[in-house]
């Protein structure tokens, strides 16, 4: 048992390897990839920020930065789905799985190697979040507290990928699903409060586990726009709603994956 | 006679209503080059797949190398390779990169996994393309390149699944050259394909799989022979084809087949024909024969009266 997971955790490695390789391969890949959140700034940051209004007042780019910090935790979904996909469609797949290898590697490996990736955006998204005046406020600790939650719902996420990849398993379909992903992170309160949506609409938004990165970033980085009066249980109590849903997330979907990797 | 490598027995597996294999029997002998024959969607491809451990039969069982398929997959895995259709090679990472990954998932030290890479890129002569990004080979470099990933922990048996579908002569020529070298070190192929030359250069022994069944076994030479020798006419004026083909129903009982604007040709009946009587016969009935001669059946003929099919398959 032992040799097994020491073999697990190698071949896992072996693959977190072949994903850096990729990008060492195709760096123009990666530059687009974390182009991507320094866009968001400029885009959201000043063509949105010239008409919104923070409620409780502050500045808007204060008020947007863990919002985009949450957009980019998000996108893993996107990504590992993918790559996965196209494993899947390709035939790489059927030859992991002839392989001796530990066949639960392959996702291990997969959701190793975004998190890598989503550090690297996650570094590059800070930069550009300080250039625009983000600051953190309230001391290193608290800071450190809100990266960590990013990081962990973001491995969480991406297990959620890699079954939509090979629940997929075609990678043409999932990259016509790609654009999905911009209701997911639109319908909450990264952009603009909820407080201003339709009841239904903002049902899903205050409990759209975006939200509760936001929310719970916001607060531990002393940015504006926190919630004020009565709101949703997640919004109340965001740090707890991201622990939750990143368990949630886990217990779900790694043994589904590991099962349908195993198929 | 030692143990087959490969033998699976009543394989049965249904996708939905598609029943792809229904009692699939096969053994291959250690050391041969075994070619499995048979029309798209006969089931040649799934029942590699069983062979190979990525999929599991709902009936029936096989064993591989000494261990079975279901049973015992990861002993099976350690033994076998598998190239197939698709060039399974990550597109982005250089050839020398894709097969040290593999190297390395198959459990060879690092040392040992880069030195195979070398080995392998050099003697299937590789190595010139061995540094740039798989996205940029040929097609038939591709697959060459997938064949050697299968290869980098010395499988004893290796599974192609129509490893030349798609390629252009000369590729196919190279991968055969590849597959024989393969069996003059000892190990034993199983090779699905529709082409049946390859079939015809490439194997020792071959099964005619059709709708999910081996429907017959036996090296070229003994498959050819089950439907005897055939005759072939060319005719002078293309008029003359009618009363040549009256001719040859007469001498032989059976329907010529039309294979050209001047030539037809006919399956022999099991005690033969003399040539001296074709031709007074055709002269006879007025017909100027360019040609006539005996020969061997293709292994086209073969198949098409196995599968019962009225069309040539390529």
């Amino acid at each position: 048992m032992t040799a097994r997971l020491r073999w697990t955790l190698a071949d896992g490695l072996t693959l977190v390897g072949r994903e850096l390789g990729r990008l060492r391969h195709d760096p123009g890949e990666l530059v687009a990839a974390l182009m991507f959140p320094a866009v968001m700034v400029v885009l959201f940051g000043y063509v949105l920020g010239s008409a919104i209004r923070v409620p409780g007042g502050g500045d808007y780019r204060e008020y947007l930065m863990p919002g985009l910090f949450a957009m980019v935790t998000f996108s893993s979904v996107m990504g590992v789905m993918t790559r996965t996909a196209a494993d899947a469609s390709r035939g790489v797949m059927d030859r992991f799985r002839s392989l001796p290898m530990a066949r639960s590697a392959v996702p291990f490996g997969q959701t190793g190697a975004d998190l890598l990736v989503g550090l690297l955006m996650l570094a590059v998204m800070v930069g550009a979040g300080l250039l625009v005046g983000w600051r953190a406020h309230l001391g290193p600790a608290a800071a450190v507290q809100a990266f960590l939650l990013m990081v962990v719902l973001r491995y969480a996420l991406a297990w959620a990928g890699v079954y939509a990849g090979l629940a997929v398993g075609d990678d043409r379909v999932a990259d016509a699903m790609v654009p999905l992903f911009l209701p997911f992170t639109m319908v909450s309160n990264a952009f603009v409060p909820t407080g201003g949506m339709p009841g239904w609409l903002r049902l899903l938004a205050d409990w759209n586990p975006v939200s509760a990165l936001t929310a719970a970033t916001r607060e531990l980085f002393g940015n504006p726009g926190l919630p004020s009066g009565e709101v949703a249980w997640p919004l109340a109590h965001p740090v707890a709603a991201v622990l939750l849903w990143s368990a949630a997330l886990l217990v779900i979907f790694v043994p589904l994956s590991l099962r349908a990797n195993r198929r | 006679m030692p143990d087959p490598i490969v033998v699976a027995e009543g394989l049965r597996k249904s996708f939905g209503d598609v029943h792809a294999l229904r009692g699939l029997d096969l053994a291959v002998r250690e050391g041969t080059v075994c070619g499995v024959l048979g029309p798209n969607g006969a089931g040649k491809t799934t029942a590699v797949r069983v062979l190979a451990t990525l999929s599991a039969p709902d009936a029936g069982h096989a064993r591989v190398a000494g261990h079975d398929v279901v049973r015992q997959a990861g002993e099976v895995r350690a033994r076998i390779g598998l190239a197939g259709q698709y060039a399974a090679v990550d597109e982005k990472l250089t050839g020398r990169a894709n097969l040290r990954m593999f190297g390395r998932l198959s459990h060879l030290s690092r040392r040992e996994a880069h030195r195979r890479a070398d080995e392998l890129l050099e003697r299937f002569g590789l190595t010139e393309a061995a540094d740039r990004r798989v996205a940029g080979y040929s097609g038939g470099t591709r697959r060459r390149l997938d064949l050697i990933a299968s290869l980098i922990h010395r499988p004893e048996v290796l599974f192609l699944d129509e490893p030349t579908t798609g390629l252009d002569p000369r590729s196919r020529g190279e991968i055969w050259d590849s597959v024989r070298a393969l069996v003059a070190d000892g190990t034993t192929v199983l090779l699905t394909t529709q082409y049946l030359d390859e079939a015809d250069r490439l194997a020792d022994d071959i099964a005619v799989v059709d709708h999910g069944r081996v429907i017959a076994t036996g090296t070229p030479d003994e498959l050819k022979a089950t439907i005897g020798d055939r005759l072939d006419v060319v005719v002078e004026d293309p008029a003359a084809l009618g009363p040549a083909a009256a001719v040859l129903t007469g001498l032989t009982g059976a329907d010529p087949t039309t294979t050209g604007d001047d030539r037809l040709s006919v399956a022999l009946p099991g005690g033969g024909l003399r040539l001296a009587g074709v031709v007074r016969e055709l002269d006879r009935a007025g017909v100027a024969a360019a040609d006539v001669r005996l020969r061997r059946p293709t292994l086209d003929e073969v198949f098409l009266r196995l599968t019962d099919r009225t069309e040539p398959v390529r």
